[in-house]
This record gives structure tokens, C-alpha cells and sequence, in this order.
């Protein structure tokens, strides 16, 4: 059972651009492409951790700023000839605000 | 026994000619050089660049005072010859010294025409022939304004020249459309489109009338239909011709040049001529490419070798920046010939090839003139074009049904192709400097000449070098800005500011990006090309910036940032020192170093806490001291005469001056 709750309005993202989620199990990062998808991340690269929500968003991908790995936005994966996943969580854009799931964020295990 | 050579003239032909003489037989001449201009060979067909800035004379002089005494050749330079006997064998010199000779060559060149316009002999009525005409050009600025008579390939590379350097240019040419000679109505039209669009005004069909003059130099060019142009220049540029005044007084046989028979010997059997004075044939020679075939032949005649002239096609390209334009063979419409035209006006493209039984007997090339050497092959072999008549306007890269690899196009090639037209250096004789260890671009110019001159072969050489060598290669390929775009950033930079791209969607529908928005490696590149050229258009995007550079910190392995304030020179204040000691305290900062580049680094700055502690910093009059910048960070100094026993000048002010001067993130060092 989803539990959508209210985070920001879409605007307060900037384009290519990104926010955190602090949440006591570990930060999220809220991503808003240039086609104004919204998409949820860990906010750490798979590869030293680094802040991807730091990053320059480019198509559905993002750069990590430590190392330049690039991560897909929609499933997470490493691109290229890196190897990493990070884990998503369901977003959503409604009427303006971005939605995410709760029950989903309160299940994880800390990042 | 040496015999006495002596040459007149020490210019591209006769320097050619010196050189393979000398490297055949060193020790069996003794030789003279006079010279009327000041100075001896430089590369004259590279004065355009010298006048638009592209090169200097250092770079365009081919044979140094070193050569010529290594060589043991006696120069004369700025001393015309009086005479010659051709009885007695001597010359004599302007200062009345008479030197014997065995052998003479005249290489006496040609003069440009003046039209004996009235007021032509005014001060500031110059032709485009040598160093001191382009020298007069080089000391124009955007203050002045300059008329050029004719717009032919001397002309427009004298305007293009001075457009660049800001001058005011109107070229006034007499016939309807641009280099008539090389180019016909619809190129010539492009071309035009192109210098107008360089800022230069250009007047076809428009005749002089008189040169106006006030106390003595010129002020103005009066057309016949009464039109004014004002000038403090004006460069005729109408064509050249031979020199042959020496020659005819010494009565040798001359007609429009000095008469040469296939050996490059004149009427007299011990006088040889080579270059711009000769006619040979009938035909006379103004393009570098003849000229060094006659220079060759003439050594081995000198050396008693069999060779002869031959006449071949011409092809010419003009030395613009930014106008790529070919044009080679017969291209005159006539009975019994067809035309294929390839025209894309947006893209400022068009391609004529003229067809006369099956065969390319003329091309004209504008805009595009990457495939020219192929097309220069089918009309000098004369190459039945029947089967591939339907895709032969697209050039051999449609040959064959499928598009073609450059290399294969090169290694296609035979080894008579010619690679280098202006030294004519063929296919073969690079493969033969490669197999003799020449193994990149600098060494194939040192051993064979190809690409040293006029340089637009650079990349077939490359090419062959590439072919030749395989594996050994690597072709230093101008690698593009990421995987977004084959395009490099110099041409990228080029498309932003000539087709006044001003945002990123414009660049990457214009240059066809192959990603939706870019990458965060052509991104930030993008911003930074597109803030330097629009300033006041543009706005800065902060999303395509590193994260150091949207919040003033360089990001660390573990998120945290450091921060570094500016320190001017080097030099702090106690109360600087106390801002920085408070705001370490506030933001518990756990690491604090002192920099390389002698400033104070607070390491472990937490990001959600840099607005605050720059707050902080800024009300303590401290600025950012751009530690991630690729652009000026900091000016190290030492204390100099305030406070050094051995100080002799003030280092320190010299260095916070600096730094003052140059920080800021538009001003990027490169």
C-alpha cells in the first residue's frame, strides 16, 4: 500500500538540477531532468560514495562529482564501463508537487 | 675547377633551383645571388597570412642568412644588376662591379601592373607584391580605410587581410563577379556573401576613373559613375607581369616573358631563366607550383642532366580564413559540355563540375573543398566518369555504394598522386621518406617539402603517413568535445560565433548534438563558450557548472568542502586572521591548512553550511579565492623592497597588481 507524501513543489527544483530528503535512515536525492522527470536516488555513488545529487543532470543520467561515473536515473545502474547500482524509489509530479513514497522510505535498510 | 654561377633574383624559383643544384653538387659552383628586395627567399605566397596575422616573415622566410653561408653563396641583397654582357659572359652591378660568369639564371620575377590611372603615382598607391607592400598593409588600423583595385585571388587575400585587422575595406573589381577568372557566377556569389559578411564592401562591375590626391598623397578613388571611396590605401591589385627588361636589353629572345626552351634555357645557351619571368610555350607562370617544376629542371640542366618542363593543370585555392573555395581545369560553359552543380546555399555550399566527353575537364568548389585533390586526379588523368556519373557530385566517399573511410580513399590513391600541389610532391615520394624513416608530419615537410608551403595538404599527409605506417601511426585527430558531437571545441567555438548561437539548444540543434542536453563534459564548456562570446546575451547557467564553482568550495572525497578565502599577494591582516579563526570556530572545521599558493584552507566544511560561513568570511571584506577555478587562483610573491635585504623592487605589489588585474571566472587561462 503507497503512502505519497507531499516533499516540494516541482519548481522549487531547478531544471537539471537536484535536492536532498534528509531522513533518519539516510539521505535522498530528488532529481528534476530537462523534460521535468522527477526521480529518487540514494544520494551516494556506488562507487566511493559520492553526492550524486551534486552532480551535473544530463538526458536520464547523472554525474557523480567525485569520479565523473555516470548513474542512469531511472534504474540506477553505472553506465558505461562502470559496474554499481544504487537503489530508486518511486517518485512522482502531481498538480505541481513532487510525491514520494513513504511506506517505501521507512522500509529500506540505512544507505 | 668551380664554375661561376651567377642568379638574378632570389625568389621562390630560383631559391628551389639554388637548393637542388647545391644538394646534387655541392662544391662545383661558386654563386652570386643579387637581389633587388633587401633580404633573401622567403615563401612570398605566404604574405596573406603574414598580412592577416596568421604567421610572421620569421615563419615564411625559407632560406636564412645561415643557409646561404653553409652554402657558400655570396649574397647581394638590395642590388639591382645594371647589365649583362652576354659576350664577354659578365654582369655588372649597380655599384659598377663586373662579375664573370659561366652560367647566368634569371629569375628576375615579375612586376605588378599599375593601371595608369590618373593620380597612380600618388603617395599611398601601392601594389601587393613584397614585404614592404604587406608591411604598409600591417600598419593600418580600424581608423583607417583602404580601396583594393581587383578582386582576384591577390585582391580579396589583401582585404580579407586588412578586414582583419579592422581596416575599412572596399574592393572595387571591373567585371561582374568575384575571381572571374577562377570561379564562375554562383560561387563568385557565395564568396562575396562570405567577405561582406567579413565586413568588407565589395563593388563588382565598377570602374575607376582617378585616383584623388591631396598634397601629394592619395584621399580618395573616384568610379566613373561619380561615386567616391575615400582611402588612406590603395592597393592595385590587377594582375602581374613579367619582368623581362634585364633580359631584353641584353638582347635574349623575349616575347610576353623571357623565351625558354624545355630545359629552361633562354635564347642564349649558357643564360637559363625559371619563374614568374618566363614564357614557355606561350604560356606564362604565376602560380608556385610550375615554378618549382622549373626550378628542378633547371638544376639538371645545370648539372647536365637530362629533364624537361612540362606543363600541367593548375588548380588554386585562396588563403582566407573561413573561405574554403577550389577551383581547377576549364570550367567556361561551351558546345558539347554538361554541367552537374551541387548548391546548398544555407550551408554555403556549392560544387561544379564541368563534363566534356565523359570526363572532368573543370571543378569549381566552394565552402566544401574537402574532396578537391580527388576531383584535381579524375581531370588531369582524365578519368572516364561514365559509371559513376550518378553520385559523382557527392565526391568519392559515395563511390562504391557505400560511404568510404578517408584512410581507404588514401590508400587507395597511386603513387603518382600528387599530395603537395604546391612543391609537387606525389603520393610515392612520401611513402618513399617513410621508408626511408620518416615517421611524422614535421619529418615528411623536412625530407620532401610536401605540406611546408601553403600547408592545406596537411591532412592528406597525415593521411598517407597514417596508410604508410599503420599501427605505428597515431593520427593526432583533432578529438571532439565529448561523445555528444564529433565536433572539436575550436569548431564548436566557430558555429557559436558565426552562426550567433546564443543559447545551448541553439548549439545543439545547429551542430546536431546527439544527446538531448548534452553531458557534464560538453556542458560546462558549452556555458563557459557561450558566456565568453554573448555576454550581455546569454545567461549563465548554473546547472552546467561543476559543483566547486555554484558553491565557491572544492568538493571533497567525502562531500565536505574546503574553503579558501582570497588572499591578495599573499598578504593578510590580523582581523583576517581572526574572521577566518572565528568562522572555524563556528562551523567546527576540522582541518586547517595552509595552501601551496599561500592562503588558508578550512577543510571539512559541511554544504549545507557554505552560505553561512561565506556570509561570514564576506563580512570580514574576504572573497572567494577560486581554488577550483580554471582560471586565475592566486599570485605567489615575495616580500620584495618593503621588507627584503637584497629587494631591489616591489614583488609583492607587483604580484596583489596581478592578481587584482586577472582574477575573476570569465577570465580563463588557457
Amino acid at each position: 500500500m503507497s503512502d505519497w507524501i507531499d516533499i516540494a513543489a516541482l519548481s522549487d527544483i531547478p531544471r537539471r538540477g537536484a535536492r536532498v530528503v534528509k531522513t533518519h535512515l539516510g539521505c535522498v536525492a530528488v532529481f528534476r531532468t530537462g523534460a521535468d522527470d522527477v526521480f529518487a536516488l540514494n544520494n551516494a555513488c556506488p562507487h566511493k560514495g559520492g553526492p550524486l545529487s551534486e552532480g551535473i543532470v544530463h538526458g536520464n543520467a547523472v554525474t557523480c562529482p567525485l569520479h565523473n561515473w555516470v548513474i542512469s536515473l531511472e534504474t540506477g545502474q553505472a553506465q558505461g564501463a562502470d559496474e554499481g547500482q544504487v537503489a530508486t524509489y518511486p517518485a512522482q509530479v502531481k498538480e505541481g508537487r513532487i510525491l514520494l513514497d513513504k511506506s517505501v522510505l521507512v522500509s529500506r535498510t540505512p544507505a | 675547377m668551380k664554375q661561376n654561377l651567377i642568379i638574378i633574383g632570389a625568389g621562390m624559383a630560383t631559391g628551389r633551383a639554388l637548393e637542388t643544384l647545391l644538394d646534387a653538387d655541392p662544391d662545383g659552383w661558386n654563386v652570386t645571388l643579387f637581389n633587388a628586395e633587401p633580404r633573401g627567399n622567403y615563401n612570398r605566397i605566404m604574405l596573406s597570412p603574414v598580412l592577416a596575422g596568421d604567421k610572421t616573415y620569421a615563419e615564411i622566410e625559407t632560406h636564412s642568412t645561415q643557409w646561404y653561408a653553409q652554402n657558400g653563396v655570396t649574397c647581394r641583397f638590395g642590388e639591382k644588376v645594371a647589365a649583362i654582357d652576354r659576350a664577354a659572359k659578365t654582369v655588372t652591378a649597380q655599384n659598377g662591379d663586373v662579375l664573370r660568369y659561366d652560367k647566368l639564371m634569371l629569375g628576375t620575377g615579375s612586376t605588378p601592373f599599375m593601371i595608369p590611372l590618373p593620380g597612380h603615382d600618388l603617395e599611398g598607391v601601392i601594389a601587393y607584391r613584397d614585404l614592404e607592400d604587406t608591411q604598409r598593409m600591417m600598419d593600418l588600423g580600424p581608423q583607417n580605410k583602404c580601396v583594393v583595385i581587383g578582386g582576384g585571388l591577390l585582391g580579396l587575400e589583401a582585404a580579407a587581410g586588412m578586414a582583419a585587422r579592422g581596416v575599412d575595406v572596399t574592393v572595387v573589381h571591373i567585371m561582374g563577379h568575384l575571381m572571374e577568372r577562377q570561379l564562375d557566377e554562383a560561387a563568385g556569389y557565395l564568396l562575396r556573401r562570405a567577405l561582406v559578411d567579413k565586413g568588407i564592401t565589395v563593388k563588382c562591375s565598377a570602374n575607376s576613373k582617378e585616383i584623388l590626391g591631396v598634397d601629394g598623397h592619395v584621399r580618395a578613388l573616384l568610379l566613373d559613375d561619380g561615386t567616391e571611396l575615400p582611402c588612406d590605401l590603395l592597393v592595385m591589385a590587377v594582375g602581374i607581369r613579367p619582368n623581362v627588361t634585364l633580359a631584353q636589353e641584353a638582347g635574349l629572345a623575349v616575347g610576353r616573358g623571357i623565351h625558354v626552351d624545355d630545359q629552361m634555357v633562354t635564347s642564349d645557351a649558357d643564360v637559363l631563366a625559371v619563374g614568374e619571368c618566363v614564357e614557355h610555350n606561350g604560356a606564362v607562370f604565376g602560380l608556385v607550383a610550375p615554378l618549382y617544376d622549373q626550378a628542378k629542371v633547371a638544376a639538371r640542366t645545370l648539372l647536365g642532366e637530362a629533364d624537361a618542363f612540362k606543363q600541367k593543370e593548375l588548380s588554386t585555392k585562396l588563403k582566407v580564413t573561413g573561405c574554403d573555395l577550389f577551383s581547377a581545369g576549364d570550367f567556361a560553359d561551351g558546345e558539347g559540355r554538361e554541367d552537374i552543380v551541387f548548391r546548398d546555399p544555407a550551408r554555403g555550399v556549392y560544387r561544379r563540375l564541368v563534363i566534356e566527353n565523359s570526363a572532368i575537364i573543370g571543378a569549381v568548389m566552394y565552402g566544401d573543398t574537402g574532396d578537391s585533390n580527388w576531383f584535381f586526379g579524375l581531370i588531369r588523368d582524365k578519368t572516364d566518369i561514365t559509371d559513376m556519373r550518378d553520385t559523382l557530385i557527392f565526391g568519392p566517399a559515395y563511390q562504391g555504394g557505400t560511404p568510404q573511410d578517408p584512410l581507404a580513399a588514401v590508400a587507395a590513391l597511386p603513387r603518382d598522386a600528387e599530395i603537395c600541389g604546391c612543391n609537387g610532391i606525389c603520393k610515392g615520394q612520401i611513402e618513399d621518406a617513410i621508408a626511408a624513416g620518416a615517421g611524422d608530419l614535421a619529418a615528411i615537410k623536412a625530407t620532401t617539402k610536401a605540406s611546408a608551403s601553403c600547408g592545406t595538404c596537411t591532412g592528406l599527409v597525415e593521411q598517407v603517413l597514417a596508410v604508410t605506417l599503420g599501427d605505428d601511426f597515431v593520427l593526432p585527430a583533432a578529438a571532439s568535445i565529448c561523445a555528444c558531437t564529433d565536433m572539436t571545441h575550436e569548431d564548436v567555438r566557430r558555429m557559436i560565433k558565426s552562426q550567433k548561437l546564443m543559447s545551448m539548444p541553439a548549439v545543439w540543434q545547429e551542430c546536431g548534438w546527439k544527446t538531448s542536453c548534452g553531458c557534464h563534459v560538453c556542458r560546462p564548456a558549452l556555458n563557459f563558450y557561450l558566456l565568453a562570446d554573448w555576454p550581455l546575451d546569454y545567461a549563465d547557467d548554473p546547472q552546467s557548472r561543476f559543483i566547486n564553482e555554484r558553491k565557491h568550495a572544492n568538493i571533497q572525497k567525502d562531500g565536505t568542502f574546503s574553503v579558501v578565502p582570497r588572499m591578495w599577494g599573499g598578504i593578510t591582516t590580523p582581523d583576517e586572521l581572526r574572521a577566518i579563526a572565528d568562522a572555524a570556530d563556528k562551523f567546527a572545521v576540522p582541518t586547517v591548512k595552509v595552501t601551496g599558493g599561500q592562503r588558508i584552507d578550512l577543510l571539512g566544511v559541511k554544504g549545507e553550511d557554505l552560505p553561512a560561513i561565506w556570509a561570514d568570511l564576506n563580512a570580514a571584506g574576504m572573497v572567494s579565492g577560486h581554488a577550483y577555478s580554471k582560471g586565475l587562483r592566486t599570485v605567489k610573491t615575495c616580500v620584495g623592497t618593503d621588507h627584503c635585504r637584497f629587494g631591489t623592487q616591489d614583488s609583492t605589489g607587483l604580484g596583489i597588481k596581478l592578481e587584482k588585474t586577472l582574477w575573476g571566472h570569465g577570465r580563463h587561462i588557457s
